[in-house]
């Protein structure tokens, strides 16, 4: 065939005919092959850990660990889709917590208001950094580089090289806290395994709803063999992880948190126009602004947002530790942005998904864990970690060059 | 004289467009060889193929070079041979000096240690071949663009050339700096080393030239002996532009209204240098139904113009009114222009129109999210819809609307981009090279969707390079140049008075000759 003839018919991805079950999962292996990653990985570790990794108390453990980081990849997620990064984060994690130990300890400050307060706080500086990001054009890189050494001084300032604690009872409860129950079933959380099932039917029944809404238009892709067999692993594990959680001592507050978190993060990027603009700005900022995107403003207010975020963050993880210490939130923003990027996300900005950040922190989270149970040294661990980054992302390249 | 270059049927093809086709072209040694033809007729492509830019392979044909064939795999095989292009724009680094610049990549070194006092001496000297009385340590940023230019052939001379290529060196020159450019090129000459010079200005081309290539097309028309005859500039002109009207164009019954928009005294200054003036005080009316032809050559300032005009995304200092109806509008950023019925259809799709990663849906409702979403959130129903629609409407060949743009043709990528502008529902849609890089098929379909917003009753501002199509398809074409427009023309269907390819060149040479005139 010559070349001419060839020129309006689409080039890739245009076989007419569907794609078997294999082809799809191959043409999609990036999405998928993270939740494998992540399923492989936690098999790995139960087998070689003995069955201590999902043992219930693990499993929260697992989930109070990661929490923190969780959240700040959400943040973080928009901020590098945007075409940015945020050092900083790990910085003004400590900052925040110092700030509420020194207004709830020193000055007995009610909880509810220093929370609010430090969430205002981390939107302040977040924006702070933002502004000149967005409006001056300072590299992120440096602006944020620059944050965190400010911030880190700024902590050790506050607490004046110290640690302050203990937290009243009711801040300590953020981390440290369950959800209650209303069966008192002995030894087993009713409620919350009932949650994570009627969680996890809302899910797969969402999916069904925009498979329909799809299949109206012609536009299903995804063979009906690995959608269901996707919905089905969700259920299974949603259920699952429900069930052990539940026999130990429930839903941690903060597993609450952070799921409605994922769930308003997931929408905004997926359902919202100021999510898609912020993709767009990723994608391509100059076509974006010359469809009108606002684009200055889009990434002031993702830096402002990390920064609340980062707050929380601190918050959580100052409520867990029970005490703010000056080396609190050390080296967090390297796995914040490691998580981002074993989930897919890419340094150019423009694409990256939520779900696939949420699984990255996982990843990360239960080679940890899996890895001091293993009874690895801190140093083997740190090269391990490492070396997963580069192949995630080297994986990435090698997928994205192959599909052009 | 021996041929020091024959190029030998070379057609080059784009997925798409055939950039090349058959063009065989000679370089006797010791001559001025002048490449000319309008935008895209196909110099540059085919100076690639020869500088190796277009690696062997990658085209039909042979280059024999001093005598046997050459298949350069790349520009340091081309280079290593002495045969040295220097680009319209220039590849220096700003920040280094004039001897760091000329001696980059083929350092004075022993070892990996740079000898300094070599570097400076042979670069003094060849300043002075050159005729550039400035210290070899001079930054290049602190020299003006003529001066820079002669940076650049001075590089050429410090290796070893036989063959200079020059892409339109004088376009941004002034008249001084031109003469004394075109002076070092004959005595080049004299020296034994021949030249190709692509150039627009056919006046500074039949007074060094010795022969005159006529590209069109990507094919050449003809070649002239300037030593056999006088060549006049209206002969090249033919040569250039002589190419019937045929039905490349859709056919259309104008019905136009009173002025919709209306530009008055617009002007703008350079977005780096505030000093600069590039649009000078423009002015156009666009009727309702009507499309407007802009012409020009490249660098005119045709682009400058819209993009100020569309939230001044282009140049600073912007002042002028913009009148819509009769009524003032505010243009000051991209959403109040689009707010108030505008609608800009950039010449580079890839950099400035599309997100190329993103699915064809994503694209066609980037600049009107906000008619699909109710508090912010988006409407993926209405999404798709709309998405559906238009890929019938426009016909956009894909697999589907979730398909990414970055895999589609250059043809169905702008009718990606038009789709978007034209679901803002805007009044006035201006298209700035709206089929550049596109096959002549898709070039139909492209000017079939153009003709249906005139009938619509929008109005169209048509920024082309191609003159046939600004002819084939508008109702008057204003002629820009050099940040001025210098004439207006009644479109193409008025037989007497109306615009023909001659009479807008013509206009165009004639202003910079003036130019020239008053600048002396």
């Amino acid at each position: 065939m010559t070349q001419a003839a060839d020129i309006d018919r689409p080039r890739a991805g245009a076989a007419p005919a569907p794609l078997g079950a294999l082809g799809y999962f191959k043409k999609n292996l990036r999405d998928y092959g993270m939740l494998l990653a992540l399923v492989l990985i936690m098999a790995f570790f139960q087998l070689q850990t003995g069955g201590i990794l999902l043992k219930p108390v693990n499993l929260t453990n697992l989930v109070l660990q990661n929490s923190y980081i969780i959240i700040m990849a959400l943040g973080m997620l928009l901020v590098i889709v945007a075409g940015h990064i945020d050092l900083s984060v790990g910085s003004v994690c400590g900052f925040v917590g110092a700030l509420a130990a020194v207004m709830m300890v020193q000055w007995g400050w009610p909880t509810p208001v220093v929370v609010v307060i430090c969430l205002a706080a981390g939107a302040l500086i977040g924006a702070a950094q933002g502004f000149w990001i967005a409006y001056y054009r300072i590299p992120s890189f440096i602006v944020t580089l620059a944050g965190m050494l400010v911030f880190k001084g700024l902590t050790l300032w506050l607490l004046d090289g110290k640690s302050v604690g203990p937290f009243p009872k009711g801040f300590q409860a953020l981390s440290s806290g369950f959800i209650p129950d209303v069966f008192g079933m002995q030894g087993f959380h009713l409620t919350s395994f009932l949650l994570a099932a009627v969680t996890a039917l809302l899910i797969v029944l969402a999916a069904v709803r925009a498979r329909a809404a799809q299949a109206r238009f012609g536009l299903v892709e995804e063979p009906a063999s690995v959608f269901w067999g996707r919905n089905a692993v969700i259920l299974v594990a949603f259920v699952y992880i429900g069930w052990l959680l539940a026999s130990y001592r429930g839903l941690p507050n903060v597993l609450m948190v952070m799921a409605a978190l994922i769930v308003l993060f997931t929408f905004v990027t997926t359902r919202t126009v100021i999510g898609r603009r912020i993709y767009a700005v990723g994608g391509n900022e100059k076509a974006a602004k010359l469809s009108g995107v606002k684009t200055e403003r889009l990434v002031f207010l993702t830096f402002a947002n990390m920064g609340m975020l980062a707050a929380l963050a601190g918050l959580i993880f100052a409520a867990r530790l029970n005490t703010a210490t000056p080396k609190a939130g050390l080296g967090f923003e390297l796995d914040v942005i490691a998580a981002v990027f074993i989930g897919g996300a890419s340094m150019q900005g423009g694409v990256g998904k939520i779900t696939g950040a949420v699984i990255g922190g996982f990843l990360m989270g239960v080679m940890n864990n899996g890895m001091s149970i293993l009874g690895i040294g801190i140093d083997y661990q740190q090269v391990i970690k490492g070396l997963v980054l580069l192949a995630a992302v080297i994986f990435d390249v090698y997928n994205r060059r192959k599909a052009s | 004289m021996p041929n020091l270059l024959e190029m030998r049927g070379i057609t080059k093809t784009f997925p798409g467009v055939k950039a090349l086709s058959d063009v065989s072209l000679t370089v006797r040694s010791g001559e001025i060889h002048a490449l000319v033809g309008e935008n895209g007729a196909g110099k540059s492509t085919l100076m690639k193929v020869l500088s190796g830019v277009y690696p062997h392979g990658s085209y039909q044909g042979e280059i024999w070079f001093k005598g046997a064939e050459r298949r350069f795999r790349g520009i340091s095989d081309s280079e290593e041979l002495g045969l040295i292009i220097i680009h319209q724009e220039l590849a220096l680094a700003p920040l280094l000096s004039i001897a760091e610049n000329i001696f980059l990549g083929n350092e004075v070194a022993r070892g990996g240690v740079i000898d300094w006092a070599e570097t400076f001496s042979r670069t003094g000297a060849l300043l002075k071949k050159v005729g550039l009385n400035e210290h070899p340590g001079t930054p290049v940023e602190k020299l003006g663009v003529g001066k820079q230019q002669l940076v650049e052939i001075a590089k050429a001379l410090s290796k070893k050339v036989e063959l200079l290529i020059l892409d339109e060196p004088t376009s941004s020159l002034n008249e001084n700096d031109s003469a004394a450019l075109l002076d070092l090129l004959l005595a080049f000459k004299a020296q034994g080393i021949a030249s190709i010079l692509i150039s627009h200005k056919l006046n500074e081309v039949s007074r060094v030239a010795d022969r005159i290539t006529v590209l069109r097309d990507g094919a050449v028309v003809s070649t002239l002996d300037c030593g056999a005859e006088k060549i006049s500039e209206g002969r090249i002109i033919r040569d250039m532009v002589g190419r019937p009207l045929d039905d490349r164009y859709p056919p259309r019954a104008p019905n136009i209204g009173d002025v919709l928009f209306e530009v008055r005294d617009w002007n703008v200054h350079h977005p780096d240098h505030a000093d600069v003036v590039q649009i000078k005080g423009a002015a156009f009316t666009v009727r309702k139904g009507e499309i407007v032809g802009i012409a020009g050559l490249m660098g005119a300032g045709r682009t400058e113009l819209a993009m100020s005009i569309f939230g001044r995304s282009h140049g600073q200092k912007i002042t002028g009114t913009a009148t819509m109806r009769g009524k003032p509008i505010d243009v000051s950023t991209v959403g109040r222009a689009m707010k108030a019925g505008l609608a800009y259809v950039t010449e580079d799709r890839k950099t400035l129109g599309l997100v190329l990663d993103d699915p064809i849906k994503h694209n066609i409702s980037l600049a009107s999210l906000e008619t699909i979403s109710t508090g912010g959130v988006l409407d993926d129903a209405r999404e798709t819809r709309i998405a559906h629609d238009y890929r019938a409407r426009v016909a956009i060949r894909c697999s589907g609307i979730l398909q990414e743009v970055v895999n589609l043709s250059g043809g169905n990528q702008q009718k990606v981009v038009l789709a978007k502008w034209l679901n803002t529902s805007p009044e006035i849609l201006i298209l700035d090279e709206p089929t550049r890089g596109i096959d002549v098929g898709a070039k139909y379909e492209i000017y079939a969707i153009i003709n249906g917003l005139a009938e619509a009753g929008k109005g169209v501002v048509m920024i082309s390079s191609e003159m046939p199509e600004l002819l084939g398809m508008c109702d008057r074409i204003y002629v820009m140049n050099e940040g001025r427009i210098v004439g207006e023309l009644p479109g193409a269907r008025d037989a007497q008075d109306g615009a023909t390819q001659e009479k807008i060149m013509r206009m165009i040479i004639q202003t910079k000759e003036n130019a020239h005139d008053a600048g002396r």
